[in-house]
């Protein structure tokens, strides 16, 4: 049923609005009222809290990450390189008998394949992490805000966009203060 | 400014039994995390006050002794890079001597660092949040001081390049079957991996820095310069720096699930890692023929030692900083300081089985020449340097089965003290005593450290200081984000306390918001 909505809201002054916030006091409060915004349907909405609250994740129904996968394809995506450099190397490109041993064995290589696999995995656990996050970026309309700002120090705060399909300036508003939100605002883009 | 505030208490009154009220025995309590009842905010205050304030008067002497020490230190590696490997005491019978001691003695120090960071946080022992970043630190700083020594040690530095497979107009590759090019890969994956680590739990705690910083600009625009004349903010430059090191981070739900997911990877895979890498160390003596070296007990052994010497370096770190910076000890509390000192007495009580079975096995073994390797350990020309290390490891955490013993900061200070210098001194045994009698009469000889030996290392003991003490000054020294998740009114179940009728209701509250 996802209509797509094309509607752009305007304030008095002509400035594109983004969304709708409102703070909420304790974390208990905050995951309640992600609960609710996530059974009346939102989806393009997020919410912000000065850490991870416990379980917000399934109060916000949102989907499991794919960054294990992704994680695990390039850790061993380089195993694998780690691996075939050593055998390149010392079996094709530069044949030197050590030990009397055969060029091929696997053994010696073990240390430097897992050494490789796990350097790929974490490169790309921390890359990873900033694309799923659409990170680095330099502004968001929501740091505008000075009490945004203050979401890194104490505060819980919830913002539904106003492309959401659902978004109703006053309608959002409302079931917004009918959760317990304080201090809610127009967010300018 | 309440990070740097005074404590208004009083010396806290200690409990003989419960100490500052977190040495509770009884399971079914969970003793706080957190001292103090501090709120979020406290805690923002706090952790952020030791990066935005002047600290106390004692840094800036400690950093100027500290620097002194280091630029010593690099004015001795120039001069060892000019003149050349012969300045040490190493020679052709000895020639693995102090270099590879304190590459093995600060590469250990590290694991005590990932050891928290990862496996303290797969078991799920939330202790680890008030230590972890420190520790981290340590650790990141510990492998820069590792990585210099062998580094220095090739002879021709200006061709420690050739550590690497990169190609080269001799048209070689490195040896794969040696444990000493596994060792370089180890060694770079592993501090490559920490950083990596320590970087991305910093970024939620750089952004909550840059978020402050602009909004002391906002409140007052007209605050105080870097440099009288110079008209750039102070308020400015931290919203900059910390502000690009956050990459714009907004503290969003969605973000906190994929890093959460991401920071459980890292840690499930610096959990082998950091097993791996002083396994590997150990290959470099295990694998060649040397009696003393040539033990397949090498590997556990090390890493046991390693985490071990790892936390007494932690403890020697941590101890004069919760007393040095104010509040410091409502995060770390005396139970952070005597789980630390407990699982000290574990690996200290592996280590010292680790040796009681290296003699067990020259025996045992039947070879007369291991056998004979490990009596003129004990009694040889370097006995000293044998007992030291026996009294220093595995006599000197015995003190800690008593309770009163390992809950007093003193004591776990002297004792840490003593286990930093019983590890170096292990490495020392280890590699030393078994170069100076090989197989041939005519490969024996002795060691002794010139000037250069030993200015050299107490200048990596300098870096080491210097870089710590710039973290202390302008990092979040705490993982402010990790810490207000521990706080009981974190959890979305919880509910205040009823307000207090009388003392037992109290403490009943109390007891049962520490839980869930």
């Amino acid at each position: 049923m996802a209509r797509k909505s094309k509607k752009i809201y305007k304030t008095e002054s002509g400035a594109v609005v983004h969304g709708v916030m409102a703070e909420f006091a304790t974390p208990a409060d905050f995951y309640h009222a992600a609960e609710n915004v996530r059974d009346a349907g939102y989806t393009r909405w997020d919410s912000f809290s000065p850490f991870p609250v416990h379980g917000i994740d399934e109060a916000m129904g949102l989907p499991t990450p794919r960054l294990p996968l992704v994680a695990a394809v390039i850790g061993f995506t380089g195993a694998g390189l780690g691996y075939w450099m050593q055998q390149w190397m010392t079996a094709v490109d530069y044949p030197l008998v050590v030990q009397g041993k055969s060029y091929d064995a696997w053994e010696p290589r073990v240390p430097i394949t897992f050494e490789l696999g796990i350097l790929f995995t974490a490169f790309a656990v921390l890359i990873g992490m900033f694309a799923f996050n659409k990170l680095p970026r330099h502004h968001h309309p929501l740091m505008k805000k000075e009490r945004f700002l203050r979401v890194s120090d104490d505060r819980f705060i919830i913002c539904v966009e106003a492309v959401d399909p659902r978004f109703d300036p006053s309608g959002t508003r409302r079931m917004l203060e009918s959760l317990g939100g304080t201090n809610i605002e127009i967010v300018e883009e | 400014m309440a990070g740097l505030t005074p404590e208004p208490e009083t010396p806290r009154v200690l409990d003989p039994i419960t100490g500052d009220g977190t040495l509770i025995d009884d399971p079914a309590v969970r003793p706080p995390l957190v001292l103090g009842n501090h709120s979020f905010h406290d805690i923002t205050e706090i952790v952020c006050g030791y990066a935005e304030n002047k600290p106390g008067r004692w840094w800036l002497p400690a950093f100027g002794v500290a620097s002194s020490i280091a630029g010593m230190g690099g004015l001795f590696i120039l001069y060892l890079v000019i003149t050349g490997i012969g300045t040490w005491g190493l020679n052709n019978q000895v020639d693995w001597a102090w270099d590879i001691t304190n590459f093995v003695f600060w590469i250990g120090i590290g694991h005590a660092g990932t050891l928290i960071s990862a496996i303290l946080c797969l078991l799920k022992q939330k202790w680890r949040t008030s230590i972890n970043r420190a520790a981290e630190a340590m650790t990141i700083f510990a492998v820069i001081c590792a990585a210099t020594f062998p580094g220095i040690h090739v002879g021709r530095q200006w061709m420690a390049w050739m550590l690497f497979p990169i190609p080269n107009s001799n048209q070689i590759w490195p040896n794969f079957r040696s444990p000493l090019l596994w060792d370089v890969f180890a060694v770079s994956t592993y501090g490559t991996v920490s950083a990596l680590f320590w970087y991305m739990g910093m970024i939620p705690d750089f952004a909550t820095l840059r978020d402050r910083a602009c909004l002391a600009l906002k409140r007052n625009p007209d605050g105080p310069t870097l440099l009288p004349f110079i008209p750039l903010r102070v308020a400015k430059l931290r919203g900059l720096v910390y502000g690009f090191l956050a990459m714009g981070w907004r503290f969003s739900s969605r973000h906190w699930q994929t890093y959460e997911r991401a920071y459980l990877i890292l840690a499930g895979i610096s959990t082998p890692l950091v097993l791996s890498v002083h396994s590997i160390v150990s290959f470099d003596f295990a694998t060649s023929v040397i009696p003393g070296w040539h033990a397949t007990i090498f590997p556990p052994y090390f890493v046991a030692g390693a985490i071990f010497g790892g936390f007494a370096m932690v403890l020697l770190l941590m101890i004069p900083s919760r007393e040095l910076f104010p509040n410091m000890k409502d995060l770390i509390t005396l139970r952070h300081l005597e789980n630390m000192a407990k699982i000290t007495l574990v690996t200290g009580m592996m280590v010292g089985f680790a040796y009681s079975m290296e003699f067990f096995i020259a025996w045992y073994g039947g070879n007369v020449y291991e056998l004979d390797a490990f009596i003129n350990r004990a009694t040889g020309p370097y006995w000293w340097a044998y007992w030291t290390m026996i009294s220093c490891n595995v006599l000197s955490p015995q003190v800690y089965w008593f309770k009163r013993m390992r809950t007093n900061p003193l004591v776990i200070f002297i004792v840490s003290a003593f286990i930093t210098v019983g590890m170096w001194f292990e490495r020392f045994v280890i590699i030393v005593t078994s170069l100076h009698r090989a197989f041939l009469p005519a490969e024996w000889g002795m060691f002794f450290p010139t000037p250069i030996d030993i200015c050299i290392f107490v200048g990596s003991c300098g870096v080491f200081l210097t870089l710590f003490l710039l973290f202390l000054r302008f990092l979040p020294v705490f993982a402010m984000s990790e810490l207000k998740a521990v706080l009981p009114q974190a959890s979305p179940h919880y509910h205040p306390p009823a307000p207090p009728v009388d003392g037992t209701q109290a403490a009943h509250a109390q007891k049962r918001g520490h839980g869930e």
